[in-house]
C-alpha cells in the first residue's frame, strides 16, 4: 500500500467502497487517474486478489469489463465524470451483450468547479449515460456510498445491466487549485 | 498466393490459425476478420465483435487475465486495431502470457469501400506495438510465418503481437451469428460457465 492511502483513516468512505468491491468478488478493475478516486485506486493496486488496469481512455475499460466477464470475471470501472463522454459508443458492446457492467464515477464540473472545461462534460455526464440505457446513481452523502455501489454491482450482475454510479463533487470536495 | 503478390489470402490466414485450435478462445474486430473467421467455421469459443471498434484488444486483456488456463487469440484488422491503439499501450504493461494479437492488416477500411488506412501511409503497428512494450512480435508476408505464429500462441511466455500482411482483396462475406447475447451466452457456456 502507497504511503498515501496509509495516511487516510481507515473509516474514509473510499475504503468502504473497497471493502464493498472485495465482498462482491470483483477480480478486475479499469481505471483512468483520477483525484477524487486516488485513495481506492490505491488500494486496489495493492490487494494481490485484484487485477488493477490502468486505462488510456475510459471506453478501454467497457472492453476489459466484456472480456473479463466472458471469461467468468467480475470487474469495475473507475473514472471521472469527463471519461463518461469517451465511453458513448463503446456502451453499446454491453447493451447489445448485455453485459454486466459497473462504472464509478467521480463528478467534476458541479459544486465549487474552478475549471469551466470540466463544466460541458460534468453537466451532461448523467444524461449520457442515461442516453445509453445505463442505470444512474447518485451519490450525494458519505454514508450512502458503501450501499448504493453495492446495489449497483447487485443489479448489474443479477440482471446482466450496465450501471454508474456518479460520486458527486461535494462528497469528494472540489479541487484545490491554490496551495 | 496469386501472381508476385507477396502478401498473404486472409481465408487462408484464418484457416492457418484456427487449425488445431484446441481450447484457443478466439475474439475477431468488427468487419472482416469476423467474416473470416465465420467462413473458418462458425466456433462457439469465438466472439465475434459486429461493432464496438476498437475494443477488440481489450475484450482479449480481459479475458485473457480471466481465463488464465486458457490461450486467447485477438484476430482483427488494421482499422479496428487503429481506433484502439491506446489498448496495446495498456496491453504493453500488463502482457499476459496467455493473450496473442494478430492483425490482418491490408491497409484499407473493408467495411466502408476499402479507403485506405494510415498503415498504408506507413503507420508501423509492428513498431508501435514494439513501443508499447510488447517485446515478442511478428511481421508475417507468407504461410510458414502464419504456421509459426499459430504454434507460438499456444505456448508462449508473455503477450504475442503480429502484423499480417493480408492482400487488399474482398472475399464474399460469411456472417456469424449475430445477437450479441446469444454469442456472449454460447461462448461463457463452451467453457464451462452459467449462460447468464
Amino acid at each position: 500500500m502507497s504511503g498515501r492511502a496509509a495516511a487516510l483513516p481507515v473509516s474514509d468512505w473510499r475504503d468502504e467502497i473497497f471493502a464493498v468491491l472485495k465482498q462482491a468478488r470483483i477480480a478486475q478493475v479499469g481505471y483512468v487517474p483520477d483525484a477524487g478516486h486516488a485513495r481506492l485506486i490505491d488500494l486496489v493496486r495493492a490487494d494481490p486478489e485484484i487485477d488493477a488496469i490502468p486505462l488510456t481512455t475510459e471506453e478501454e475499460g467497457i472492453a476489459l469489463a466484456a472480456g473479463a466477464w466472458l471469461g467468468g470475471q467480475r470487474a469495475a470501472l473507475l473514472m471521472q465524470s469527463s471519461g463518461v463522454g469517451n465511453c458513448v459508443n463503446m456502451l453499446s458492446l454491453a447493451k447489445n451483450c448485455r453485459f454486466p457492467l459497473v462504472m464509478l464515477v467521480t463528478m467534476r464540473g458541479e459544486w465549487g468547479e474552478f475549471n469551466p472545461w470540466q463544466v460541458p462534460m460534468g453537466t451532461k455526464t448523467a444524461a449520457a449515460l442515461e442516453l445509453m440505457d445505463v442505470m444512474v446513481y447518485r451519490v450525494e452523502h458519505t454514508e450512502a456510498a458503501a450501499e448504493t455501489v453495492a446495489a449497483a454491482i447487485d443489479i448489474a450482475y443479477n440482471s446482466d445491466l450496465a450501471v454508474a454510479v456518479l460520486l458527486a463533487q461535494r462528497l469528494i470536495g472540489a479541487k484545490r487549485w491554490t496551495k | 498466393m496469386i501472381g508476385n503478390d507477396r502478401r498473404l489470402d486472409r481465408r487462408l490466414a484464418m484457416r492457418i490459425l484456427l487449425d488445431k485450435r484446441d481450447d484457443l478462445l478466439v475474439v475477431t474486430g468488427l468487419g472482416s476478420t469476423t467474416w473470416d473467421a465465420a467462413a473458418a467455421g462458425d466456433d462457439p469459443r469465438n466472439f465475434y465483435l459486429w461493432g464496438a471498434m476498437g475494443s477488440a484488444a481489450m475484450i482479449g486483456l480481459g479475458l485473457a487475465l480471466a481465463q488464465t488456463q486458457r490461450r486467447v487469440l485477438v484476430i482483427t484488422g488494421d482499422g479496428e486495431m487503429l481506433m484502439g491503439l491506446g489498448g496495446l499501450a495498456t496491453i504493453g504493461i500488463r502482457r499476459p502470457a496467455n493473450l496473442a494479437i494478430a492483425v490482418f492488416d491490408n491497409g484499407r477500411y473493408g467495411e466502408t469501400g476499402m479507403q485506405a488506412s494510415h498503415t498504408e501511409a506507413g503507420v508501423d503497428l509492428v513498431a508501435i506495438a514494439r513501443a508499447c512494450g510488447i517485446k515478442e512480435t511478428f511481421d508475417i508476408t507468407d504461410e510458414l510465418g502464419v504456421r509459426d505464429f499459430a504454434a507460438r500462441a499456444h505456448k508462449s511466455a508473455t503477450t504475442l503481437f503480429a502484423r499480417l500482411m493480408i492482400r487488399a482483396d474482398e472475399p464474399p462475406r460469411v456472417l456469424p451469428p449475430r445477437d450479441g447475447v446469444h454469442l456472449k451466452n454460447r461462448f461463457r457456456r463452451a467453457i464451462g460457465l452459467e449462460s447468464s
